[in-house]
């Protein structure tokens, strides 16, 4: 057994609180600079051109790319050979969420009593935390800040069989639709087809973690992408909802098997700022 | 289009939906929580914590300040969920908003009755706008933290009019002319 410290977990997703919410991606990046070319727009082209100059101003360390840093969401591959050591893993990453978002000068967006008193617990803990056992011997932690914003643009529907492909295409296209430009456009769509209500809400949410715009190796599923994001840029929402032919900058789409009576269908929304990162230990 | 607050029915009634405008002046800051007990407050026939009348509240709360800055990153929150608190807060006096995404019926009509506007601040650019914000305290319900009250001083603040007092919507607008047909 390969020993993990939790303290070296603690600082590890301290670490990446703070970067995730400085630093954007090489891969969103290059896909809000292509959507710049592409834009049509001129409202949309200067939406476009803003939100490139404000990365270049949250990555000199500062000011973080949105005052919304988002509720932590954080997911662990856990080798089956590693032993945690020195503590609690889960509350390893939440006194790393702790410590990142205190030092990093970022906000605490999260509270208790959810329906009632609503009471910042004012260090944006619990993180949500998914853990997932793998093989071999390294942990590995993706914390992805998610917006408020845009997770409340979040979709999910119990299919028949019946409505197959095209009935989750027109579904899917009308979410982004009605979001118009609440989850803060241009944005990736996440699509969970299968499981059950908790698989595919995960998956959903788990495919915002791919390079942005990387197709989905199965060629059916990359089809499927490409097809409702064509759909999705006809909608005209554009950039920041002001109009514009960019309104996603890519379409990822899980999938899970499901029971023969179901066909579950989620969408969670990511707004353009689609902040993670990823360490192995 | 430069403009300073307090905002006057003259300059409102030059404001059309689409319109780029820089302000500049003092500006207060409510999300959610600060809404809800500022409502109470009016429930209760209480002043509230500022006095409305031709004033602009922004729908934001902002990262920390890191020593020597007023402010942290202050991008717009979405703003529907202050629809149910707003025809209320026109009624006492308020003349602007700023936030981002659609705004409900009753808002639109209520912007149309109370002559007001509606303006949006780019989503996710938090970090570029708070160089338009010079100052910036928390004048009431402290305990709410990001959520409190808080009253900036801003120049050329940048936004867009979303919904003027003529029933002007750019969101639709915008939408209109780029959708492509054949959905």
């Amino acid at each position: 057994m390969r020993e993990i410290n939790c303290q070296e977990i603690t600082d590890t997703v301290a670490r990446l609180c703070i970067e995730s919410n400085y630093y954007l991606g090489e891969d969103v990046l290059n896909a809000l600079r292509h959507a710049r070319e592409k834009e049509v727009s001129p409202v949309g082209q200067a939406v476009l051109d803003q939100i490139l100059q404000n990365a270049e101003i949250a990555a000199q360390g500062e000011l973080p790319l949105c005052q919304d840093t988002g509720l932590t969401v954080v997911f662990l591959e856990l080798g089956q050979e590693v032993h945690i050591v020195d503590g609690d893993l889960n509350e390893a990453i939440n006194e790393g969420v702790r410590k990142g978002y205190i030092e990093g000068y970022l906000r605490k967006s999260v509270v208790d009593k959810p329906f009632s008193a609503r009471v910042n617990t004012r260090d944006n803990t619990p993180a949500v935390i998914h853990t997932e056992i793998v093989p071999g011997d390294k942990l590995k932690i993706t914390v992805c800040p998610k917006g408020g914003g845009s997770e409340n643009m979040s979709y999910l529907k119990m299919f028949s069989p019946a409505a197959g492909r095209q009935g989750i295409v027109d579904w899917v296209v009308e979410c982004v639709d009605k979001s118009g430009a609440n989850p803060c456009p241009p944005v990736i769509v996440g699509v969970g087809i299968g499981g059950t209500i908790d698989q595919t809400t995960l998956i959903a949410k788990k495919s915002l973690l791919r390079p942005v715009g990387q197709p989905h190796p199965d060629p059916e599923v990359a089809e499927l992408e490409a097809e409702i994001l064509e759909r999705v840029n006809r909608l005209g929402i554009g950039p920041q909802g002001l109009g514009g032919r960019i309104t996603a900058l890519a379409v990822h789409v899980e999938t899970f098997p499901c029971h023969i009576a179901s066909l579950p269908v989620a969408v969670n929304l990511q707004c353009h700022s689609a902040r993670h990162k990823e360490a192995v230990l | 289009m430069k403009i300073t607050t307090p905002l006057t029915d003259d300059v409102i009634e030059k404001l059309h939906a689409g319109d780029a405008v820089e302000i500049t002046g003092t500006i207060y800051v409510g999300r959610d929580a600060a809404h809800k007990r500022m409502i109470a407050a009016l429930d209760a026939g209480e002043d509230l914590p500022f006095d409305p009348k031709g004033q602009i509240i922004y729908y934001m709360g902002p990262s920390p300040a890191r020593p020597g800055r007023p402010i942290g990153s202050a991008g717009p929150t979405t703003s529907y969920r202050m629809d149910p608190y707003t025809p209320r807060m026109l009624e006492v006096g308020l003349k602007g908003m700023i936030g981002k995404g659609n705004r409900g019926s009753e808002v639109r009509e209520a912007l149309k009755k109370y002559k007001a506007v509606y303006f949006a601040a780019i989503g996710g650019a938090a970090a570029l706008i708070a160089d338009s914000i010079k100052e910036a305290e928390v004048i009431a319900y402290e305990d709410l933290g990001a959520e409190a009250l808080r009253k900036l001083r801003v120049e050329d603040f940048p936004a867009i009019v979303v919904n003027d007092m003529y029933g002007g919507d750019a969101y639709e607008q915008g939408k209109a002319k780029y959708r492509v047909e054949g959905q």
